[in-house]
């Protein structure tokens, strides 16, 4: 026999993935070796390790293919691991002293959300079919498990199952959609489809078909209409903090993951896949506006306005244009400040080792706590789209991509909808303003003043400062185009 | 040559009867007898096709897990399939009309399926090392070099559900007597055995 021929790939590149795994190990190993008392070093240690991996990712430069072209890490993977990364650290933040209390602090969470992380990161690098599809199915599956952790509680065992029943069918769509993919194109890479499809040819039923499928799934792991029956549920059921997660990080990686497979491996079908951006983005955007009026659990509210936030999100990428995506990574980072920060607020309604999460709860919350009840409110005038908040940022980067892309319908619908949505986001303002105060909280956890102050701050001050954001979103879109 | 296409037919026949009796079967341990026997006969058809390591495959990790799990589920969880077969009269249209819908997209994919020459001649294992491997040492020699990245990411994501049973199903309950096996060696004649002197007509007390 022959020795194998083999060159050991470049692994510098993919150095944040590989420390955040062995870093996930060695936490198996200390939880499994110190039992149940390890919650507390488990989770300092996962934060630690989370927050150096941010810095390795933002010290990377460049953009480079590895690992027999299934990996690449360019400017773009890399603005997308560091808000799944921040989104992460925070969650294990606010995470701490709700499962303290709830007697459900076990070491296992933070390595969950490590190993969600590793999954989430890697569909943000992912080059061809099969790494996106295995970082998916990572990310998943640990979500699956977190969602149901607190296992003696019916809603949380439910929210788990529910989750995992419609994301098995949803993981099988992609599937189904990536292997005619696969099949029409002959490759699994994304830059071999799309030397595959060549220049600009009439695009076959079965690719067509392949990308129907692929949108299908990818939609579901947005929660994008008609794909979102499930968010409302899971998002209820799951223990807040869970929830203030599944809102953030996984939203990163599953926007992340869209733009990669439509812009890197179909870019010269956009004819196909645009039609289907635009009615999922309209039908998302109407359906987060309309059907969060009538909610009166604060969760389900934020759960429907996610849905609404993919819809805005998603205009950009219906766009096509660089300008598009640029305005995609923008809505993204403000989105996910806008949603820790509301989550932090709902995650220190709590008196006497009861949580509170209806709109009537927070009823004359601006007299007994005059700071969150302003943080909160500058979170939905921020959400609402009202100047110079952070979030009529987002969605003018997005708008503006739109109407240069000819879609100014699309644009106008976008308005419309933030108009109807601005009616329940400002409905909390009033009930916290204006109505009768209760009985007042408790003091906010450490963990979630952190986050809120932070969050608090890019939202209200971002008009002061936008370029470096700015620039960097401008660089991550330029570098797939 | 006509061996192998007696063998394909052969093959070929029993999967499709088996597949229509796995759900065609009232006794719901007959269905999944009938789809290992499905299984079993698409192993046969990889074998035809030269395709040896996935027929081994398809026998190890479907026969023999896969399947031998579902006889597990199934006899564990006594499923009465006859109450769960009683809309199925409601459910047919709707039912029929999905089946319906998705036989004309599969009959249209099909109609448009054009295989480039060029696929065909495309490097798989045996060709890209050009030389005459087996295609177990074939998949061998990509599985840790070309693939290593998905084969890693593939490990941690059984590491999650690993962990993931763990938290969701282990409890420790009061009360349960466990098995302590330092402290059964630790079991001396001595701590076992008490020898006593039972004098004449009077007996022990216990």
């Amino acid at each position: 026999m022959t020795p194998i021929q083999s060159v050991l790939p470049s692994i510098t590149p993919v150095l944040p993935e590989i420390v955040l795994s062995v870093g996930a190990l060695l936490l198996v190993l200390w939880g499994a070796w110190r039992g149940e008392r390890s919650a507390e070093s488990t989770n300092l240690g996962a934060l630690g390790l989370l927050i150096f991996t941010f810095f390795l990712v933002v010290s990377q430069t460049g953009t480079v293919t590895t690992l027999n072209g299934a990996f690449i890490a360019d400017p773009f993977a890399r603005v997308m691991k560091a808000l799944i990364l921040i989104g992460s650290s925070a969650t294990i933040l606010l995470s701490r002293d709700y499962f303290q209390r709830e007697r459900i602090d076990r070491f296992e969470y933070p390595i969950l959300i490590v190993l969600c992380t590793i999954g989430m990161m890697v569909m943000a690098s992912a080059n061809d079919l099969i790494s996106l599809y295995l970082g998916l199915e990572l990310q998943s599956l640990a979500a699956y498990v977190i969602a149901a952790f607190h296992r003696d509680d019916v809603k949380s065992t439910e929210a788990g199952l529910k989750y995992f029943v419609l994301g098995a069918l949803s993981s099988g769509m992609l599937l189904y959609g990536a292997s005619l993919v696969y099949g029409f194109t002959g490759t699994v890479s994304f830059p071999g489809i799309v030397t595959a499809l060549g220049d600009g040819g009439p695009a076959s039923f079965g690719l067509v078909l392949g990308i129907v499928f692929v949108a299908a799934g990818v939609a579901f792991k947005l929660a994008a209409v008609p794909f979102h029956m499930w968010t409302p549920d899971v998002y209820e059921g799951s223990p807040t903090p869970v929830t203030a997660f599944f809102a953030s990080a996984p939203k990163m990686a599953a926007m992340a993951m869209t733009v990669r497979v439509f812009i890197g491996a179909f870019p010269d079908v956009t004819a196909v896949w645009q039609q289907i951006i635009v009615f999922v983005s309209i039908a998302s955007m109407a359906l987060g506006s309309f059907a969060a009026i009538g909610q009166r659990n604060l969760k389900r509210l934020m759960a429907y306005s996610s849905i609404g936030n993919v819809g805005y999100a998603l205009i950009g990428l219906a766009a096509g244009s660089e300008e598009g995506i640029r305005g995609v990574v923008i809505y993204m980072v403000i989105y996910l400040a806008m949603t820790l920060g509301a989550f932090a607020v709902l995650l220190s309604l709590r008196r006497k080792d009861k949580m509170f999460e209806t709109i009537d709860d927070l009823s004359g919350l601006s007299r007994t706590h005059p700071w969150l009840a302003f943080s909160l409110a500058a979170m939905m005038f921020s959400l609402a789209g009202i100047p110079p908040l952070a979030g009529f940022f987002a969605k003018f980067y997005v708008f503006a991509a739109a109407i240069k892309a000819d879609l100014v319908a699309l644009a106008v619908i976008g308005v419309v909808t933030s108009v109807v949505g601005a009616f329940y986001y400002l409905r909390l303002v009033k009930v916290m303003y204006f109505d009768e105060p209760q009985a007042a909280y408790e003091r906010i956890p450490p963990g979630s003043a952190i986050v809120l102050a932070a969050s608090s701050v890019v939202v209200v001050l971002f008009f002061l400062i936008p370029a470096p954001l700015v620039a960097a979103a401008g660089s991550a879109a330029k570098s797939l185009f | 040559m006509t061996a192998a296409a007696a063998f394909f037919y052969l093959f070929a026949g029993f999967a499709v009867a088996s597949g229509f009796m796995v759900i065609a079967a009232r006794n719901p341990v007959t269905s999944v007898l009938f789809l290992i026997l499905a299984f079993v006969n698409a192993a046969g058809l990889f074998v035809l096709m030269g395709a040896e390591f996935l027929a081994m495959i398809l026998i190890v990790v479907y026969v023999g897990a896969v399947a031998v799990l579902f006889l597990f589920v199934v006899m564990m969880l006594d499923v009465d399939f006859a109450a769960l077969r009683q809309g199925f009269q409601r459910y047919l249209p709707i039912g029929g009309l999905i089946g319906a819908v998705f036989l004309i997209e599969l009959l249209l994919v099909v109609g448009t399926w054009t295989i480039d020459p060029g696929l065909v001649q495309a490097p798989l294992g045996r060709a890209a090392h050009g030389e005459s491997l087996t295609n177990t040492q074939a998949l061998g020699r990509v599985l840790y070099t070309d693939y290593v990245y998905f084969f890693q990411i593939a490990g941690l994501i059984l590491l999650v559900a690993m962990i993931g049973a763990i938290v969701l199903t282990l409890r420790d309950r009061a009360g349960v007597k466990r098995q302590n096996i330092s402290v059964q060696n630790a079991r001396t004649q001595g701590m076992a055995v008490d020898t006593i002197k039972v004098p004449s007509r009077q007996g022990v007390e216990v």
